[in-house]
């Protein structure tokens, strides 16, 4: 366990290099000035640029740079906005819990929502409620979601008026942040309308989440409905059966957990793209994450902004998917067998 | 066996999850707190952010609509109706006989906001008005460069030549004297950008060395007060409950920042904003549809025109530009570019203004005349121009991409090679400053209900010098017939020589008026006494929402 725990920390460690070299090359490739990609500070006047370039190490070897650049990094200096002035690392932060926020109800309802539908689609009993199933979520997982963002609010926010289009919550609440994530905020916060702005940010988060959550759900239902006719097809379950279980006592003590290994596993796999589609979902729906806060960077050309957007984003990424490896090491105890790292 | 049946579990954290969801829902519908905290918030949908929240140091329309009205006021305004000056935070003005001495008589009692970072010890007094018009004129003031020194409104009108002293006669009189007599002074002092600042606030951050934040965090006497601003998402505004014409209706004013024309347009679908700024022309056809929604149409006092840099041969010679202006089709501009929300132009002023007369209005379309003129001045092989069209959507000019479009077919008919050149806003118009056109199509909204605001900012030879006349025209009988105008009193005598520039426009053709568009607002319709204003800002002071 302890090894399997140390070969993936290795990979995370290799994973971060990589990734901190292309962000710090980053830096030499962006057309403006080296020096103002690293700080932030556009056109640096000469006075000034003598001390910076020795505040960030300009001066030495590329190693080096690399080194401070680094320690930067670490140190929470991610330099500041061309665009606002203020700094990365905090405009990060206060940006990536609504990303999360959104992409865990996503995973959350598309859990809720696939397993039992694959589980239904696996029983061999209604084959047409199968096939329906599964026609539905291969029209899910063919459509992109930006369409199938607008088609709803087309007829759900223009058309019927019931959800709102953009924004996390109505601006006319006014709920004071602290860790970031809304609704836990609105439920700690002490105003009068506490009641009135949860629905509303429930209102907000309604068709973001759907929307998000279209392609892991048709991903999962179809994953669960193949490993649950896997597992209910081996031996052992038939031997179960033969003993006289009842079918949900089957699918109690045999058939969840090992059907929903193959599940874990392949949530691991597809959170690098559920984090893209959040990006988009996000502007779409202007959710102020850090999905809508990068491609805004990208517009203004906010270089700094960018290479800080891309650092949290792929460390969110390999983290999550280290973290899924984890879970489903702990479940299944022939990967720890095998024990070697995979992404 | 019963008890242990996880069926009837399952059932009872149901039921149980239900009658949870009900007590919260008649919670909600109990307190009714939503209702009342909505029903207070009017959110308006704007179509950027401010560059700052003092006006004086702007000249956009943008900046003008978020915060004029709503933070601070005036000596003097304009009712938006009648177009005339009307007393604000002077109860009185005495203007001397010789126009050269203006005596502002000031309300009493006048609270300045108080907010987290600012607590007035007084109401508003002379020593206010002083600091706020003193920091424009006086180079050397402590706050004069605060904010980067520029103050374009007042330059353009030549304040500080005008102005020859400000004098603090007790805590509520003031008096200014101009060292020449100007028609236009109170008209002037009634702008958006003429708004009074605390003189308080500005010593206390003088002593917590924050001289920046006066035009930031701001402090005014308007009917809200400056709350949270969040770039490009949003501004949040309370109303201030000791305004001196009494206590807002609304609670809260919200300004969402969407700069997207259809998000605008959705999120009034949604109801997620009360008002629109700005809709375009083809969403006000698209929203007159929507019967729950009602539009505001108004005449503005804006022009769109085409000008000719009269530098730059052969545009110098007067005659190929009025040979230029029978090119112009204003009817297919107006059909394809406004939507047919606009009125064609035949001078600078829109016929709303009590300035306008109806001669000089031969401004048909014509190619033989073009053409026979054109001849006439040796390019009957017609040349090559450049038209600059400005970037950025505008009131009075919503594509001037596409204007240019048509003007460049109508010119190849007479043998003129049009080529259209935009560079982005910023560029565009240092470049346009410099004189680097030939023509440019470009418009003007007028900052108050003065017919000199037109013609003195466009074509006077002090701005062919400081900028915005574009056609870098210098005439000195037009210059004359507008400095007559100014220093009258009498409207009957200025509409008289204001008919003379008129003229001398027509003949020497330095630019060609295209069109003055109407301007609207749109909004659902429960909202209520939102003011228009056709010279500057939205206001929000009497504004409610009524029944749904």
């Amino acid at each position: 366990m302890l090894n399997y725990f140390y070969r993936k920390l290795s990979l995370l460690f290799f994973i971060t290099f990589g990734v901190t070299v292309f962000v710090f090359s980053l830096n030499f490739l962006f057309p403006t000035d080296v020096l103002s990609n690293m700080s932030g500070i556009p056109n640096i006047g000469e006075e000034d640029y003598a001390a910076l370039a020795e505040q960030y190490y300009l001066n030495n070897s590329v190693i080096i740079q690399y080194f401070a650049f680094i320690g930067r990094i670490w140190q929470g200096d991610w330099g500041v906005s061309f665009i606002t002035g203020t700094s990365i690392y905090s405009q990060v932060f206060r940006v990536l819990p609504a990303t999360i926020e959104l992409a865990i109800y996503a995973l959350l309802y598309s859990f809720i929502v696939a397993i039992p539908l694959g589980i239904l689609a696996s029983s061999e009993t209604y084959p047409w409620l199968d096939k329906s199933i599964l026609a539905l979520s291969i029209i899910g997982f063919s459509m992109p979601i930006f369409w199938l963002a607008l088609l709803l609010i087309l007829v759900f926010s223009i058309g019927l008026g019931w959800f709102p289009t953009s924004g996390r919550l109505s601006l006319i609440y006014n709920i004071p942040s602290s860790s970031g994530f809304l609704l836990f905020d609105i439920i700690r916060s002490n105003v009068d309308y506490k009641v009135e702005a949860f629905f509303d940010a429930l209102r907000h988060l309604a068709l973001p989440t759907f929307v998000l959550a279209a392609y892991p759900t048709t991903v999962l239902i179809r994953t669960t409905r193949q490993s649950m006719k896997d597992v209910m097809n081996t031996s052992y379950v038939k031997a179960a059966k033969a003993k006289g279980l009842t079918s949900g006592q089957l699918l109690r003590r045999h058939g969840l957990r090992n059907g929903l290994l193959p599940v874990i596993q392949m949530l691991g796999m597809h959170f690098g793209t559920v984090i893209t589609l959040a990006m988009v979902t996000e502007v779409i729906f202007a959710w102020p994450g850090v999905g809508s806060w990068l491609v805004d960077a990208i517009h203004q050309r906010d270089y700094p902004a960018i290479q800080g957007g891309l650092l949290v984003i792929s460390g969110m990424v390999f983290i999550a998917t280290i973290l899924f490896d984890l879970l489903y090491m702990i479940f299944d105890p022939i990967a720890r067998i095998r024990g070697h790292g995979k992404i | 066996m019963l008890k242990n049946n996880p069926l009837i579990k399952v059932t009872l954290i149901f039921r149980l999850g239900i009658t949870a969801l009900l007590c919260l829902s008649v919670v909600a519908c109990g307190k009714n707190n939503q209702a009342v905290l909505a029903h207070k918030t009017l959110l308006y949908c704007s179509e950027g952010s401010p560059e700052t929240f003092n006006p004086q140091l702007v000249t956009s329309g943008t900046t003008i609509d978020a915060v004029s009205q709503q933070l601070y006021n005036r000596l003097v305004k304009i009712n938006p109706e009648t177009g005339l000056v009307v007393s604000d935070l002077a109860r009185k003005v005495i203007v001397s006989k010789d126009a050269m001495r203006y005596r502002f008589y000031l309300r009493k009692d006048v609270e300045f906001h108080s907010t987290k970072y600012f607590t007035p010890t007084r109401p508003l007094t002379s020593e206010d008005i002083l600091f706020t018009f003193s920091r424009i004129l006086h180079l050397d003031h402590e706050y004069n460069m605060v904010g980067g020194g520029l103050y374009p409104f007042f330059n353009g009108m030549g304040f500080d030549t005008l102005i020859e002293q400000i004098i603090v006669v007790d805590d509520l009189t003031i008096e200014f004297r101009l060292s020449e007599p100007q028609a236009s002074f109170l008209a002037n002092m009634a702008t958006d950008f003429a708004v009074i600042l605390s003189a308080e606030y500005a010593e206390q951050l003088i002593t917590t060395d924050q001289k920046e934040l006066i035009d930031q965090l701001p402090i005014g006497t308007g009917p809200f007060k400056f709350n949270e601003y969040k770039r490009d998402h949003y501004i949040r505004y309370n109303a201030h409950k000791n305004y001196w014409d009494g206590q807002p209706k609304l609670e809260q004013v919200i300004y969402d920042i969407t700069p997207n024309n259809s998000n605008r347009v959705a999120k009034l679908l949604t109801k997620e904003c009360d008002v629109l700024g700005y809709p375009s022309s083809a969403d006000v056809e698209f929203l007159k549809q929507k019967k729950d929604i009602d539009i505001v149409e108004s005449v503005s006092m804006n022009v769109s025109y085409w000008a000719f840099n009269t530098n730059v041969p052969p545009f110098d010679n007067a005659n190929v530009r009025k040979a230029l202006s029978y090119v112009v089709d204003r009817q297919a501009i107006i059909d394809a570019v406004y939507f047919n929300h606009a009125e064609p132009a035949s001078t600078l002023v829109p016929p709303s203004s009590w300035a306008y007369s109806e001669e000089n209005t031969d401004v048909e379309m014509s190619l033989e005349k073009a053409r026979a003129l054109l001849i006439q001045e040796g390019f009957a092989e017609g040349f090559e121009m450049d038209i600059w069209a400005m970037p950025v959507q505008r009131v009075y000019n919503p594509n001037a991409t596409k204007m240019a479009e048509i003007l460049q077919q109508n010119l190849a008919q007479v043998g003129v090679k049009a080529n259209i050149v935009s560079y982005d806003w910023g560029t565009f118009r240092k470049k346009l400053a410099k004189g680097e056109h030939d023509s440019v199509l470009i418009g003007w909204l007028a900052d108050n209900s003065d017919p000199d605001n037109f013609y003195r900012p466009l074509l006077s030879c002090a701005a062919a010098f400081s900028g915005s006349n574009r056609s870098a025209w210098c005439n000195d009988d037009y210059d004359k017939s507008i400095l007559n105008a100014l220093t009258t009193p009498d409207p009957e005598i200025r509409k008289e020589y204001y008919k003379q520039a008129e003229k001398l426009i027509y003949e020497y053709s330095p630019l060609v008026p295209i069109a003055h568009a109407l301007r609207y607002q749109v909004h659902r319709n429960y909202v209520e006494d939102v003011e228009f204003n056709p010279y500057g800002g939205i206001g929000f002071f009497q504004a409610y929402k009524g029944q749904n």
